[in-house]
């Protein structure tokens, strides 16, 4: 597995390096053919300047920016303990040194994504129409797929290409603009000699700012393409069962809608293209490969491993993807049995977690109807939606009278052995987890100590 | 004055190339160094699902006790496997005992499936998905290190790895698995 890492890393050096040579022949070409003999030099440094600003740009940035306010809620063990249990699943099969933050995502349409560059910051987000379609097994998969992301590092790769695509586009753009404004007039007041070499710089340099920017597309969008598979393959090989992959991105792909907050930004991150109409388009500039295509390949594979995700790949494309060191490294595995388990999270259970994390009370009637009771609200009763019953928002006591001046204890009496949640006396929500066992609490608004007692013995 | 510059380039020579063997040889054991280091992790995570696994089955024990009165020979089968498995010394000592284990288990749960108010309790469902899960962790953690053991065990074995391996006592990796035995045996529901 580090082997494959490494000759990824060498190949993505290699597609960096020739975008940078594009980047520098851009610059060099187009300073001599606006500013002359030896402006060669001048364009470089324009160049070196306009990388470096995109670095700035995208490494120095937020991440939180390009998830364009997604909204997501970090999801915590007892939120969903069955999805925190696959990513840890697939955190031991890959051998990555941290458990990455799972964040859920309130919309009906199906899809997952990973980010962050630095084993601290590594976040795997699923969207809670995923959460409530697919079965353990798919599951499984797609998340380790996006655990194939970070794993091979690919956002990393990713953002180096943008930047190198980035600096591209805007040195084509001041050299094209630069020479309209007039920079050619100063090449025609050379020595004949020179003028010769000029024109032939000065036609190099118009041609490469049309297709330099072109072809760093094609490049840009082939990685992002090949990166898929890679993280698909990776996938077979973590689960040892590539068809929860295969079904989980049949269904993904038969969604109706994209989420809410994609834009072309955050396009790449998706596991299936959200912007593709039928996610089957196979042109140069789509960042994912037809869903359709990774199906076949993962179904036609004859072990897990990755040699024969290669044999799969080879017979459906034509070409090769994973280097031949890493093949001739990487072990034979087969295939394990499907497991029988259904859906993750129900589409109520995805409701709750999302509005407790958001400071709501939870409140049940008799009736079955559960609501949520939202921070600002400010009477003691709500009235159930279904039959109309005044229920009492669950509160803190007083363990004594109150006496002025001094801070009083106190206390909250549980009442179910799950999720619980209560008002502080100063109106902040207070949750309890399935998991809790100690005799007090910190409520998060005014930092008073609460005791919470349980009534008798507690048998689930 | 020829023979002696002819002498000094051969030496040169010689020198050079003892500096090449040197610096691979130090590359290719730093490397070494890294693989076993990495087999040493992924070992210590086997190790922590599996105690996660022990620590998990006294609870469930209780639980199902708590409804299944009277199927004493599966609570016995498994808590001697558990006690078997958590003493185990060697790498295949402990593989045979956790396969033993995950038998008594699966005969346990098939036992809780004749029992249904014992399936909606929240405490056995809850303990239940932790002992899967802890299962799954369990093969995860054992399919990575089984994968990279061979890998390594490879690397120290050829040419010219191997003498660097030997110089300085890399030895190869047991693998964390176990030929045959008892995970075959299909689980025995008693219902006496």
């Amino acid at each position: 597995m580090w082997e494959q890492i490494r000759a990824n890393r060498r190949r993505s050096a290699m597609l960096i390096s020739l975008m940078g040579v594009v980047l520098v022949l851009l610059g060099y070409c187009g300073g001599e053919a606006i500013f002359g003999g030896g402006g060669g030099f001048i364009g470089l440094i324009v160049a070196v300047v306009v990388l470096l600003v995109q670095l700035g740009i995208y490494f120095g940035g937020a991440q939180s920016l390009v998830l364009g306010g997604a909204g997501g809620t970090e999801l915590s063990r007892d939120d969903c303990p069955r999805l925190f249990n696959i990513v840890e699943e697939m955190r031991l099969a890959s051998g990555l040194p941290v458990t990455p933050k799972v964040l859920l995502i309130q919309d009906p349409s199906p899809n997952a994504f990973a980010f962050g560059r630095t084993p601290e910051t590594y976040t795997i987000g699923v969207t809670s129409g995923l959460l409530h379609r697919l079965n353990r097994d798919e599951l499984q998969g797609v998340i380790a797929h996006e655990t194939g992301h970070l794993k091979n590092q690919d956002v990393q790769f990713m953002m180096l290409a943008a930047v190198m695509l980035g600096s591209i586009a805007v040195l084509a753009e001041i050299i094209w603009r630069t020479m309209r404004l007039g920079g050619r007039a100063r090449s025609r007041s050379d020595s004949r000699g020179g003028g010769q070499a000029q024109l032939i710089l000065l036609v190099i340099a118009l041609l490469l700012s049309i297709l330099g920017p072109l072809l760093a597309q094609v490049l840009y969008f082939s990685c992002s393409r090949k990166r898929e598979f890679l993280a698909d393959a990776s996938a077979a090989q973590f689960t040892r069962y590539p068809e929860g992959l295969a079904s989980a991105l049949e269904k993904i792909s038969q969604a109706a809608e994209p989420p809410s907050f994609v834009n072309k930004a955050n396009a790449p991150m998706f596991i299936v293209n959200p912007l593709a109409a039928a996610a089957e388009s196979s042109s140069v500039f789509s960042t994912h490969p037809p869903t359709g295509e990774r199906v076949r390949i993962l179904r036609s594979m004859a072990g897990a491993a990755l040699a024969d995700y290669e044999a799969a790949y080879r017979s459906a494309r034509g070409g090769g993807l994973i280097g031949a060191e890493s093949l001739r490294a990487a072990p034979a595995q087969a295939m394990r049995e499907a497991s029988d388990e259904g859906p993750v999270l129900g589409r109520s259970d995805a409701r709750a977690t999302v509005r407790r994390n958001a400071g709501y009370v939870s409140v049940r009637c008799g009736c079955g109807m559960e609501i949520g009771v939202p921070p600002g609200y400010e009477r003691k009763e709500i009235r159930c939606v279904r039959c109309g019953n005044a229920l009492p928002i669950p509160t803190t006591q007083l363990v004594v009278p109150p006496v002025l001046g001094i801070s009083q204890p106190l206390r909250y009496t549980r009442r179910i052995n799950g999720w619980e949640s209560f008002r502080c006396d100063c109106g902040h929500a207070v949750l309890i987890s399935p998991s809790f066992s100690g005799n007090s609490v910190r409520c998060p608004g005014c930092g008073r100590q609460i005791e919470v007692a349980t009534p008798g013995a507690t048998q689930g | 004055m020829i023979a002696a510059s002819v002498g000094l380039l051969v030496l040169c020579g010689l020198i050079g190339i003892a500096v090449i063997v040197i610096v691979w040889a130090i590359a290719t054991y730093n490397g070494l160094v890294q693989l076993r280091n990495q087999l040493d992790n992924a070992w210590a995570q086997i190790d922590v699902q599996l105690k996660r696994r022990y620590d998990l089955i006294p609870n469930l024990v209780e639980t199902v006790k708590g409804y299944a009165k009277h199927e004493r020979e599966t609570f016995e089968r498994v808590t001697q496997a558990r006690n078997m498995a958590v003493s185990a010394k060697s790498v295949g000592e402990r593989a045979e005992a956790e396969n033993m284990l995950t038998g008594a288990l699966k005969s346990l749960f098939a036992v809780a499936e004749a029992y249904p108010e014992l399936k909606a309790n929240q405490n056995f469902l809850g303990l239940q998905e932790e002992l899967t899960s802890t299962e799954n962790k369990v093969s995860f953690a054992r399919q990575f290190y089984n994968d990279n053991a061979m890998i390594y065990n490879t690397r120290i074995q050829t040419f010219p790895t191997m003498f660097v391996a030997n110089m300085f006592q890399f030895s190869r990796r047991d693998f964390f698995e176990v030929k045959g035995g008892p995970e075959r045996e299909a689980p025995k529901v008693s219902f006496s």
